[in-house]
């Protein structure tokens, strides 16, 4: 990581040459090779840059939300409501309380987004901690960090979110709190089967040799080998977190009203189903657009990083 | 199969004695499955157990009330066991558990077991019409991929469960509502049956098409026909999404074999080679992942059950959520992970019987 000093001085005028040297000149610059072929490899998949797209999109719009927004989108206005698509400036029409949906909806990114990054920061550090510690040390640690693991496998993972926040109460952070603690143990035993595969290398016995902790080895050499293939089943849960966040809203569990939620939008929508459609159609397109957006991103991440599990 | 199929610590200390005694030796894999078996329920109960005791609500203020005087609530502190240790209380708790009972439900004041045995028909009901119709549809989904592998058949039937994978379930079945009941009419609304068809036939299975059969009632049976339809279609099309995906690839895999090339070799119709032979060898694995799939209808049939007022396990759950009524909520949590656990033992325990390899 030292070797940043040189690289910016090639990088000028020639960077497609840089980026794809056959002989690095630095640690740096390898890594920036295989980034740059892996983009390559992942822009060719048209489905995977759409999923991208997609994504991007949602960042966007939850950065210039102020931008975006047409109306306040909590503020209610009952002489106007369950109005269509298109009436009175609602480009989406109102909902119940005659809020504008398209806002509703656009102010719904961030709290999806709040929910998935927030998900994805805890729940994948846990099961990465306890799938290394588990590979690593092997013996009881193992056994009694996978009998754990095992345990939160054996449940559908939408119930036992149920039941913990039936217990801590509805709330958008019991929630998130619930879905991180049914979504760690997939990337525990990820981790651990990529820690097995390593524990037992020469550089790890020269680390050990040289006089390095179990926490550095673990930390410094194990993780960052584990990390590639968590970040693809990340990405690959991602539309999976969405959809139990969308679904303990729409039970209202999670975000309470009138934060504008999708999966809450859904349920006020329910109860005007059959004559003002659009109330509980709108914020559900938002969440397929999104879940299948990620579900093509991490599927591309996969083929792309991953050429063990491609077109099998 | 993943809690599943690992060995237990139970059976491991006792596998040195195997050499012997050849009978041993051959119940060796179920002893070490019922072992894992037991751990895995008893952490299911630990985690319910440490559900109920993380509740903010105070159980001893539930039963006293609140202007019970200090005597009242130690009593009844010592009355439901919460001076003991928390270990022997969670000792008392699998003792209750395991003789059936799950506790009283505010709702319905009826104990929870008996009410899960009153819903669990209609859940069951659900998810083997949902699971029909995910087999029916997603092998030969499937199948087709994998013969057309990489051409558009198979990019068709990726975008389809691609599509599945992305949408909430309830919100899939609130738009099947608003089509197919509310602009086309071709099914019937929410619920198991229309208002003056209940109670009609016996309850002698408590599932109401069998029902209908045993009784005759042709009216009966088509309109409850016309009620599980579309929440059937809803969940089924979240079977066939996974069923067809994994079809796909374990046909890929046999159609690389040296098998299918000899057959073609021999001159056999392609639709031999495809349909019979291939399939064939596939059946034994998609076994497995059929009954998987029901597995992961339970989840599903939480959110489903709830959009179409279906009175099964999953929307007692939902309705005792929202009732706090903690007792139904964790019985209802132990007997949705006793039977997904319970399927994939059984979907394991399939695998070995009929595939001789996995012996």
């Amino acid at each position: 990581m030292s070797a940043l000093n040189n690289s910016s001085g090639t990088a000028k005028g020639g960077l497609r040459v840089w980026l794809t040297a056959d002989e690095p000149s630095s640690r740096f610059h390898a890594r920036m090779v295989q980034a740059y072929l892996s983009w390559l490899n992942f822009a060719s998949n048209p489905l995977a840059l759409f999923g991208f797209g997609i994504i991007v999109m949602l960042f966007l719009l939850a950065i210039f939300e102020p931008l975006l927004l047409t109306h306040d989108p909590l503020a209610q206005d009952l002489s106007a409501r369950l109005l269509s698509p298109g009436q009175q400036g609602h480009w989406l029409g109102t909902d119940g309380l005659g809020r504008d949906i398209y806002s509703r909806v656009v102010a719904g990114a961030s709290t999806t987004l709040f929910i998935v990054s927030l998900v994805a920061l805890t729940a994948p550090v846990a099961g990465l901690v306890i799938g290394t510690i588990a590979g690593y040390f092997g013996g009881w640690v193992d056994v009694v960090l996978m009998r754990i693991t095992d345990v939160f496998l054996a449940f559908p993972k939408l119930i036992l979110a149920l039941a913990f926040v039936a217990a801590l109460g509805p709330g958008i952070e019991n929630a998130i709190l619930a879905i991180a603690i049914t979504s760690w143990p997939p990337y525990a035993r990820i981790a651990r089967a990529e820690t097995l595969t390593v524990r037992n290398s020469d550089f790890i016995f020269a680390c050990r040799l040289q006089g390095a902790s179990s926490a550095r080895i673990v930390i410094g050499h194990v993780v960052p080998l584990c990390l590639s293939s968590v970040i693809i089943r990340v990405t690959l849960d991602m539309a999976g977190i969405i959809l139990t966040a969308a679904g303990l809203g729409f039970l209202g569990l999670g975000a309470q009203p009138p934060m504008p939620e999708w999966g809450a939008m859904i349920s006020e929508g329910r109860k005007y189903l059959l004559d003002q459609w659009w109330v509980a159609t709108v914020p559900g397109l938002a969440i397929f657009i999104v879940s299948l957006g990620f579900n093509l991103l991490g599927d591309g991440l996969r083929d792309a990083l991953d050429p063990r599990s491609g077109q099998s | 199969m993943n809690g599943i199929a690992r060995p237990g610590s139970g059976a491991a200390n006792e596998g040195g004695r195997g050499r012997a005694l050849p009978l041993w030796k051959k119940a060796k894999p179920t002893v070490k499955l019922l072992a894992s078996l037991a751990a895995t329920f008893l952490g299911l109960l630990l985690v319910t157990f440490f559900i109920g005791r993380v509740i903010p609500i105070d159980p001893v203020l539930a039963v006293v009330g609140e202007r019970a005087s200090p005597e009242v609530y130690e009593a009844a502190v010592r009355q439901l066991g919460l001076d003991k240790p928390l270990i022997v209380q969670f000792a008392l708790y699998i003792k209750s558990v395991l003789q059936g009972d799950l506790g009283t439900s505010l709702l319905t004041a009826n104990p929870v077991l008996e009410d899960i045995k009153r819903v669990v028909p209609a859940t069951l009901e659900l998810s083997t019409v949902a699971t029909v119709i995910g087999v029916v549809l997603g092998i030969p989904m499937g199948v087709v991929a994998a013969v057309h592998a990489g051409r558009w058949p198979d990019h068709i039937v990726r975008l389809i469960g691609l599509f599945g994978y992305s949408m909430p379930v309830f919100w899939l079945g609130l738009m099947g509502l608003l089509v197919f009941y509310g602009k086309l009419d071709w099914v019937a609304g929410p619920g198991r049956l229309d208002i003056f068809y209940e109670d009609i036939v016996d309850p002698v299975t408590g599932v109401i098409l069998i029902d209908a059969l045993i009784a005759g009632d042709t009216e009966v049976f088509f309109n409850a026909l016309s009620h599980i339809i579309l929440p059937a279609s809803v969940l089924g099309y979240y079977s066939m999404a996974y069923i067809s995906r994994m079809t796909r690839s374990f046909m890929l895999e046999q159609l690389s074999q040296e098998y299918v090339t000899t057959a073609r070799v021999k001159g056999l119709s392609e639709g031999r080679v495809i349909w019979r032979h291939a399939l064939g060898n596939v059946m034994v694995p998609l076994i497995t992942v059929v009954a998987l799939s029901y597995a992961n209808l339970l989840e599903g049939s939480v959110l489903t059950e709830t959009v179409f007022a279906w009175p099964g396990l999953g929307f007692y759950i939902t309705n005792a959520l929202m009732s706090a009524d903690m007792a139904a909520v964790l019985g209802g949590t132990i007997v949705v992970g006793a039977v997904f656990v319970g399927l994939n033992l059984f979907s394991d325990f399939l695998y070995r019987i009929v595939d001789p390899r996995a012996k």
